[in-house]
């Protein structure tokens, strides 16, 4: 057992700025770009000068592969013209962002940084899709999933097919969590894909690992996301409304699908969310709205029963009642999620956190705001569930 | 006495009929089953090769000889003109593959489609020196045929293993014989993508020259004549060449014709004699007597006497039949075919 | 990752080819692929190396349809999660199979095929695959048609 959930924390840490681009194929923008759009927004968010900051941490999982440059902390220091600042990355597969924003908030909530930025940034569109294939295959067992022929697709599709088989999910209650997803994603004006769709949309869109289709699967995108932290104490120098973090904490589980306890459970997603509650003082009841991380659409599923909403097999339950949308009992997603908002990689743990700091704010676009949302969870996965950070936001 | 300690076959599933094959060159597909006497043959799937299929037959021989741990295998041979690789041996491959590995010797062996038998003579002659406990000969192929070519109705895939020592002997290797000469009948150069022959050059001075003497030459060294034994087998290119031999012979269509497999799964090239005398091990009664013979363009034939001893009937329900792979089929039609020969411009490249 | 890593491939070779796993002969469990300590019993475990059986049965599957880089030749193709006798699984592709044939509980044993070449002039790379199991072989050859 890991003893290292409970962090002494010497103070609070709130978010004070937040930034992103749009998520989708900018053929004009590579990473030094995308990344200047989200950062310049966010440091303008917080009303702070670049030079303020004390320390960087990119969130990006395959710079070398995709676009061949690693040390891509450096890069982003750079471009934003703010050597000598220490910058550093991280990885963890698609919780590379998440993972990240857990350092920043180390870093502040320890006391020995009081302002920090944390980006994440992702350029995948450069190679073609069969290569994009094979790179995601990182974020599995290499050598023991991808070296058989696995695709991340084929992964979710192993539990998807699993799930369905002890919990009799059907593939049209499945397709409506896409379905939600795109309805989500047509009022939010930085989405990937603004499109509704219908079941049949989903059912009849073609084959990538049966069951799943293509409209099951998160799209490939370009983007970057950066939030401001700064200790609680102080927020109020750089926004009216400061969002504090109330728990944010990681778990680790086999890195292959196949080792796992369980392949319907992420027990890393258990695990980070037990202690977040602990963390927060808070039970599942208690949240108002939820990204979660729907890589695809089983995942979705999977995250509101190792999340502690829905007891295992049940979480179907909430898209039957259609009770999932804003409006509803519990709004999952309300920016479209990964299938719908996009899924850059590096970018999506902050891009979620952001999605709630507005929802907490009461500054999400019309009719995608929460109405009295003030207390709002991210859950960010790396690989099919070797990572899983639980961030808990509350507005003060 | 040195002799066949274990066997073992592997056939892929995948079968194309010669209606199939003759629909695609408007051939007359009646008339060709008729002269080669062959049905269908054997394809091997795409993450198929003599590797993939010489690992299988090892291990389904393994499978007969539990007394036979891997590492006391002390040499181990692969026969065939389709290795996939044309420097680095499949030998090594399989070795490793089996848990052979590394006391012991190994090489790839080429001559046409006999390269498995003359294996099995490397392994007599170290078991019965004594240098080696037991030693693997396999002959197997994935033979490739030039498309709208009279061979690509039988050229075929499959392999046998078989495991030479002198305990447990389930068959006993009475004598061996040998005939070869330099005849130019089927060859294919370096770069060449597919094997030339010399048509009809390919039967007399070729297969009939080599095998009637071979076969002559070990009945005389032994002192047998034909009814002293209870099957005959041959290389089988096609149905007919083995009929004819065995006639030439003096043997009996009784004594050649339950080995003729060749129907079921066209040729199988360093396989096919191995095959078809597994076949006959698969039914043979306890002291049959069974004459094999190979054959290897190139030119030459290897012969075997043996006698069927009772270890057999242990045996020889311990893996997979010849039979159970000649049921397992499915059929493709031709245009998987080509893209399972990797016939396909462009494609796996 | 450059296609002449031939170290990277043949690093595994015994494991790939042979299917072998790690026994703690403390607690019993059998673990999959190789592990230097059991993650049970960690510093009081007593791993050992020992060759897996390779029958087992299917305990999901999928059917890639989008194959990654050097597999496009061979897809469609089924990959599964086997569950073997032993206890552990492992991921694998299940072949000799149709499409609308292969189940959940399928019985299946371990076969020995090609994955990919490194391109034409690479290395191949082989292993393990899985077909489905069929003790019918055990029927005498006499009832051949």
């Amino acid at each position: 057992m890991s003893k290292a959930t409970e962090i002494p924390r010497k103070r609070d840490v709130a978010i004070v700025g937040i930034g992103a681009t749009p998520f989708g194929e900018h053929w004009d923008k590579g990473l030094r770009e995308l990344t200047w759009d989200a950062s310049v927004a966010a440091v303008e968010d917080a009303r702070i000068r670049g030079r303020d900051l004390e320390l960087i941490i990119v969130g990006n999982m395959s710079g070398g592969m995709f676009v061949g440059q690693e040390h891509v902390a450096a890069l982003v220091a750079d471009f934003l013209g703010l050597k000598p600042t220490p910058a550093v990355r991280v990885e963890a597969a698609c919780a590379s962002g998440a993972v990240a924003l857990r350092q920043g908030y180390m870093a502040v909530a320890s006391g020995l940084y009081d302002l920090v930025a944390v980006g994440g940034v992702e350029k995948m569109t450069d190679v073609q899709a069969g290569w994009a294939t094979s790179i995601l295959t990182g974020a599995m067992d290499f050598e023991w999933e991808a070296y058989f022929g696995a695709t991340f697709p084929g992964i979710y599709a192993l539990i998807a097919r699993r799930y369905m088989h002890d919990y009799g999910l059907t593939r049209e209650l499945l397709a409506e969590v896409a379905v939600k997803n795109h309805f989500h994603g047509s009022l939010n004006p930085l989405a990937h894909f603004q499109n509704r769709i219908t079941i049949e949309d989903v059912l009849s869109s073609s084959l990538v690992a049966d069951p799943l289709r293509l409209y099951d699967c998160c799209p490939i995108s370009d983007g970057a996301a950066c939030v401001v932290l700064a200790p609680a104490e102080k927020a109020k120098q750089y926004t009216d409304t400061p969002i504090i973090i109330e728990a944010s904490t990681q778990a680790s589980d086999t890195l292959s699908l196949f080792e796992r306890r369980d392949i319907c459970t992420l027990d890393a997603t258990v695990e980070a969310a037990r202690w977040a509650y602990k963390q927060a003082k808070i039970s599942p009841k208690d949240v108002d709205v939820l990204e979660a991380h729907d890589c695809f659409t089983i995942a979705e599923i999977l995250a509101l029963e190792d999340l502690g909403f829905y007891k295992k097999g049940e979480a179907a339950r909430i898209y039957k009642e259609k009770q999932a949308y804003i409006g509803g009992s519990l709004p999952v997603n309300p920016d479209g999620g990964l299938k719908a908002s996009g899924h850059p990689v590096g970018a999506t743990g902050i891009k979620q956190v952001i999605e709630l700091v507005k929802q907490l704010r009461g500054e999400a676009e019309g009719a995608r705001q929460v109405k009295g949302a003030e207390i709002g969870l991210a859950h960010n996965v790396g690989g099919s569930g070797a990572t899983a950070v639980v961030t808990i936001l509350k507005r003060r | 006495m040195v002799g066949i300690v274990g066997y073992g076959v592997y056939i892929p599933r995948w079968r194309i009929k010669i209606e199939e094959i003759a629909r695609m060159w408007g051939t007359d597909a009646e008339g060709i089953k008729n002269s080669l006497l062959v049905e269908e043959k054997s394809v091997p799937s795409l993450d198929e090769d003599t590797t993939t299929i010489s690992v299988e037959a090892a291990r389904n021989a393994l499978k007969r000889t539990p007394e036979v741990h891997p590492n006391e295998v002390g040499a181990l041979f692969v026969g065939s003109e389709s290795h996939p690789y044309v420097v680095k041996p499949t030998a090594t491959i399989v070795a490793e593959a089996i848990g052979a590995t590394p006391y012991l010797t190994a090489a790839d062996t080429e001559f046409a489609c006999k390269a498995g038998t003359v294996g099995i003579q490397a392994c007599m002659g170290l078991v019965k020196a004594g240098y080696i406990k037991y030693g693997m000969s396999i002959g197997a192929d994935t033979a490739q045929a030039e498309p709208a070519d009279l061979l690509e109705y039988t050229a075929s895939a499959g392999g046998a293993a078989y495991i030479i020592g002198e305990n447990h002997t389930l068959a006993q290797i009475e004598g061996t014989y040998s005939y070869t000469q330099d005849v130019p009948d089927f060859w294919r150069r370096d770069g060449s993508e597919y094997p030339k022959h010399g048509g009809r050059f390919t039967g007399d001075p070729g297969y009939f020259t080599q095998v009637i003497n071979c076969t002559r030459g070990l009945m005389q060294q032994l002192g047998t004549t034909p009814e002293d034994y209870d099957y005959v087998v041959f290389h089988e290119p096609n149905g007919k060449f083995p009929l004819r031999a065995a006639k030439i012979l003096g043997f009996s269509t009784k004594q050649v014709l339950p080995s003729l497999i060749v129907t079921k799964i066209g040729n199988t090239y360093s396989g096919s004699s191995l095959i078809a005398l597994a076949d006959v091990l698969d039914r043979a009664k306890v002291g049959n007597r069974i004459l094999v013979t190979s054959y290897g363009s190139g030119a030459g034939s290897d012969s075997f006497s043996l006698v069927v001893t009772d270890e057999i009937e242990a045996k020889r329900n311990l893996s997979p039949s010849v039979s159970y792979y000649l049921n397992r089929k499915e059929y493709i039609d031709y245009a998987i075919y080509t893209k399972f020969r990797g016939q396909l411009r462009g494609f796996m490249e | 990752m450059s296609i002449y890593a031939v170290p990277f491939h043949w690093r595994r070779y015994k494991e790939r080819y042979r299917l072998l796993g790690t026994k703690c002969e403390k607690c019993g469990n059998t673990f999959f692929p190789l592990r230097k300590i059991c993650p049970n019993c960690r510093r009081e475990g007593k791993p050992v190396t020992i060759e897996l059986s390779g029958k087992g049965r299917v305990y999901s599957f999928t059917v890639i349809r989008t194959p990654p880089d050097g597999f496009e030749a061979f897809a469609p193709y089924i990959v599964g999660v086997i569950e073997l006798n032993e206890g552990p699984r492992l991921t694998s592709q299940i072949v000799d199979c149709n499409l609308d044939e292969v189940k959940i509980g399928m019985p299946v044993e371990v076969c020995f095929r090609k994955l990919r070449a490194l391109g034409k002039d690479g290395i191949i790379c082989y292993g393990f695959k899985f077909r489905p199991a069929d003790e019918l072989w055990k029927v005498n050859s006499k009832n051949r048609a």
